[in-house]
């Protein structure tokens, strides 16, 4: 069994064993056998109208942040990139927040009027980044790429704060929000958020080989045959669609997008024909992990996820870092 | 094959490079030269698509190249960039197998048998399978530079552009990287284009060279028509001079220093010999343009110290190169800096005369001893043992000669010496007849290259007057001083 083999065994048994934990554990304790014996009505309830949905949320987002991050980190050529660099989460939750701020809700749409004004938000910045970058640099180079990001994203983050500093009793639920979570939303916003994820992972799988060819720069890229400004576009999109949909179900988690390539890099190698897929798996395991700490820590009450994810995601990173250092040294 | 008609085009609005045309054959190697900003990376980069053209053609196998996708480019095409950083951390065999990407299509794009074989043979045609699963940054700069190399090589592409590629190597890995090129291309058929920083390299290596000066072509032609002083002077605007290379008909250039301590005038002059038992010796301030017969440091060189050493008639030795050698460093000559002479002669007769001309003055030394004197037009059916040296002329100039006035002074010496031989009636004792020399004689003319640029040394040309003029005197009368120490006139 070569180690790509084994990467994948790994990473696909610890997402098991992180929805069967996700599942059973709570204030109710759902035995496995629910699965199979629906006997037990309360515990069946549980299992799938709340925990289920839940888990599955959690598993999409941490996944579809994970997997965008390895694109950027890959694409961007920067160990610091993530989801959120290109400034496309924060035009999510700027339309998230006009939501909350203006209480508004249209009558077709009712309690889904967040998620999907996030999403025409996050789908805005993205063309406008995108075409600002273009409209820059045509061959639109990654730093023309970064600084736009940074230049909208800013621009953005003071809108936030305009409407947080403005803010009168809604202000709890807008921090709520952009904290995170991933909390009672129920199978509709899986359904909505689903597509989203196929499509934005399946563009960046695409894009697998292309992305280890453009690790050794644009131009060694483009002498390997790589057509560089379109993979480069499929990326970004890819990218921006995943990060996009994630935000406007769950609100701006960090850390995931950012430290789960990383993770897997150290562990499994840095090969975006890999990394890509594994990224997508310990992405959600990881958001489910820390989500199950999230509503269980304090119970009954919850904290947000996002805050979670840094403090378990931190010193787990730290730890790992440390022992691959250490045994490149010696 | 790789055709490029008037090409054009760069960065900006101005062309950098213009009017460019060039062809190279199938196995050739041209190499692109030029100073900085001379556009010889700009002309590499247009030609494999990195930046735009802005006039004119490129064609590959007889099509023009803008027909093909990127992909089916990089199918024809293989560059190899110079050594640069990346971000995160491959291992070898990914780097190299990256090479593959043009030949892989469709969704799934399965890893072929073929794609193996590629890489396979690539990473043992460069030597770097031993580090197939090690992390590229572990390795140093030139083992990195042969991976990318192999990552090329497996793109299999007819033809290869390389950017400066043994840029920041040491020379081991510089020669191990262009043979690797020059074989694959003698080998495979390739065609190579290569752009270099350094001109000697490019000579050594490059079948047809294209020395470019601002944007245009200032020379396209073989080593030899290109690495030419007055070429290589103006385009670069450096003062150098080329020589051929010591093995192959390559010429190899050097630089020409404005300003050195080494260019402070001496003059050599008779007071610096010495002369005992044991040798005779001169000893100058500096080094002197040599060319001589010796022993020790033979040929052409720059040399302090000249050294003639007396051995008994009977000296036979296995290794007289090192014998000698250490007979030096035992007197105290640096061997390095050093020519040296062997004779039978006792030392002590030798003549030393300094000879003054409107030019400045030469130095003549010699030690004779005819005892195995030959007619050199008699000795074709010969069978005759080689003994040590038996006339050893020292010619010192304090002057300034050129090649071709070395080569003319030994030919005026060797005929004052004949003359000489002819006026003191030395036969050779096995047919009878005049003698022209002996069977071992050495001869050794050095100048200070400081003082009078002295062009010529034919017989009639003020040095060479003064050459016939003092090797026949010297010699005439060494052959005196022989005869009356073997007891053969009073």
């Amino acid at each position: 069994m070569n180690k790509t083999g084994i990467a994948y065994i790994v990473s696909a048994a610890t997402l098991a064993v992180a929805v069967w934990l996700g599942v059973s554990i709570g204030t109710v304790k759902v035995p496995l056998s629910t699965f199979w014996d629906s006997s037990d009505t309360t515990a069946t309830n549980i299992l799938w109208k709340i925990r289920m949905p839940r888990v599955i949320l959690a598993g999409l987002v941490g996944a579809s942040l994970a997997i965008a991050g390895a694109a950027f980190q890959g694409l961007l050529k920067n160990p610091l990139a993530d989801p959120y660099t290109l400034g496309v989460s924060s035009g999510a939750s700027v339309g998230a927040v006009v939501t909350l701020f203006f209480g508004l809700s249209i009558p077709m749409l009712g309690a889904y009027t967040l998620p999907i004004f996030s999403m025409v938000g996050a789908a805005v910045t993205m063309f406008l980044v995108l075409g600002f970058a273009r409209l820059v640099d045509r061959s639109m180079k990654m730093e023309t790429i970064i600084l736009t990001g940074i230049i909208f994203g800013s621009f953005l983050g003071s809108v936030l704060s305009l409407m947080i500093a403005l803010t009168g009793e809604e202000l709890r639920q807008i921090i709520g929000w952009l904290l995170g979570s991933v909390s009672m939303r129920g199978w509709k916003y899986i359904v909505m958020v689903l597509p989203f994820v196929v499509i934005g992972s399946f563009i960046l799988w695409l894009n697998r080989r292309e992305l280890n060819a453009m690790l050794f720069g644009e131009e060694r890229a483009h002498h390997l045959g790589v057509n560089v400004r379109r993979r480069k576009f499929m990326i970004l999109i890819g990218g921006s669609i995943l990060t996009g949909s994630a935000v406007a179900v769950s609100g701006t988690i960090g850390f995931v997008g950012l430290v789960v390539p990383h993770m897997t890099r150290l562990l499994w190698g840095a090969d975006h024909r890999h990394l890509l897929t594994l990224s997508f798996f310990n992405g959600a395991t990881l958001l489910i992990i820390c989500d199950l700490i999230a509503r269980t820590i304090i119970s009954p009450s919850e904290l947000p996820v996002g805050v979670i994810t840094s403090f378990i995601g931190a010193p787990v990173f730290a730890y790992i870092f440390y022992r691959q250092r250490r045994k490149g040294a010696m | 094959m790789l055709k490029v008609h008037n090409l054009s085009g760069g960065y900006g609005k101005e062309p950098v490079v213009q009017h460019i045309s060039f062809e190279v054959n199938k196995g050739e190697i041209l190499g692109i030269l030029g100073p900085n900003g001379s556009g010889k990376s700009t002309l590499l980069k247009i030609i494999s698509g990195i930046l735009p053209k802005q006039e004119g053609t490129v064609e590959i196998d007889g099509q023009d190249a803008s027909v093909y996708s990127q992909k089916q480019f990089a199918q024809k095409v293989a560059v190899l960039p110079q050594l640069h950083a990346h971000a995160f951390s491959h291992t070898v065999k990914e780097t190299v197998s990256l090479g593959r990407y043009p030949h892989q299509s469709g969704l799934f794009s399965t890893w072929s048998k073929e794609d193996e074989r590629a890489v396979q043979e690539a990473m043992a045609y460069t030597g770097v399978t031993k580090y197939e699963h090690t992390a590229i940054e572990i390795l140093s700069g030139g083992e990195q530079q042969r991976v990318f190399v192999a990552q090329a090589l497996a793109q299999e592409a007819p033809i290869l552009l390389l950017d400066e590629p043994t840029n920041h190597l040491d020379i081991a890995h510089q020669q191990q990287l262009l043979d690797t090129v020059r074989s694959h291309a003698v080998e495979k058929g390739v065609t190579v284009v290569s752009v270099f920083h350094d001109i000697n390299l490019a000579s050594l290596y490059c079948d047809r060279l294209l020395l470019m000066e601002k944007g245009r072509i200032a020379m396209i032609g073989s080593p030899l028509d290109v690495v030419k002083d007055s070429m290589i002077s103006s385009v670069y605007e450096a003062r150098v001079k080329t020589q051929p290379h010591p093995e192959l008909p390559k010429p190899q250039m050097t630089l020409l220093p404005d300003t050195m301590d080494e260019m402070k005038p001496f003059i050599v002059t008779k007071e610096q010999f010495e002369v005992s038992s044991k040798h005779v010796s001169l000893t100058a301030d500096q080094p002197l343009k040599t060319l001589s017969s010796a022993v020790h440091n033979a040929g052409m060189g720059w040399y302090r110290a000249f050294v003639n050493r007396h051995v008994d008639a009977n000296y036979n030795c296995d290794d007289v190169q090192a014998e000698n050698a250490a007979y030096l460093e035992r007197e105290g000559f640096h061997l390095t800096e050093t020519v040296g002479m062997m004779t039978a002669v006792t030392t002590e007769h030798v003549e030393i005369e300094e000879f003054i001309g409107e030019f400045g003055s030469i130095i003549i030394a010699v030690t004779a001893g005819v005892g195995n004197a030959v007619d050199v037009s008699k000795t074709l059916t010969r069978d005759q043992k080689q003994r040590i040296g038996t006339i050893n002329t020292w010619v010192i100039v304090n002057g300034h000669l050129p090649d071709e006035a070395f080569i003319q002074a030994m030919i005026t010496a060797t005929e004052a010496k004949t003359k000489a031989l002819q006026d003191e009636k030395v036969l050779d004792p096995l047919t009878g007849t005049i003698a022209t020399g002996t069977s071992t004689d050495s001869l050794l003319v050095a100048a200070t290259q400081r003082g009078e640029w002295l062009p010529y040394a034919g017989p009639i040309t003020p040095l060479g007057k003064l050459v016939g003029h003092g090797v026949y005197e010297c010699t005439i009368r060494a052959i005196r001083a022989y005869k009356i120490a073997k007891g053969w006139t009073v």
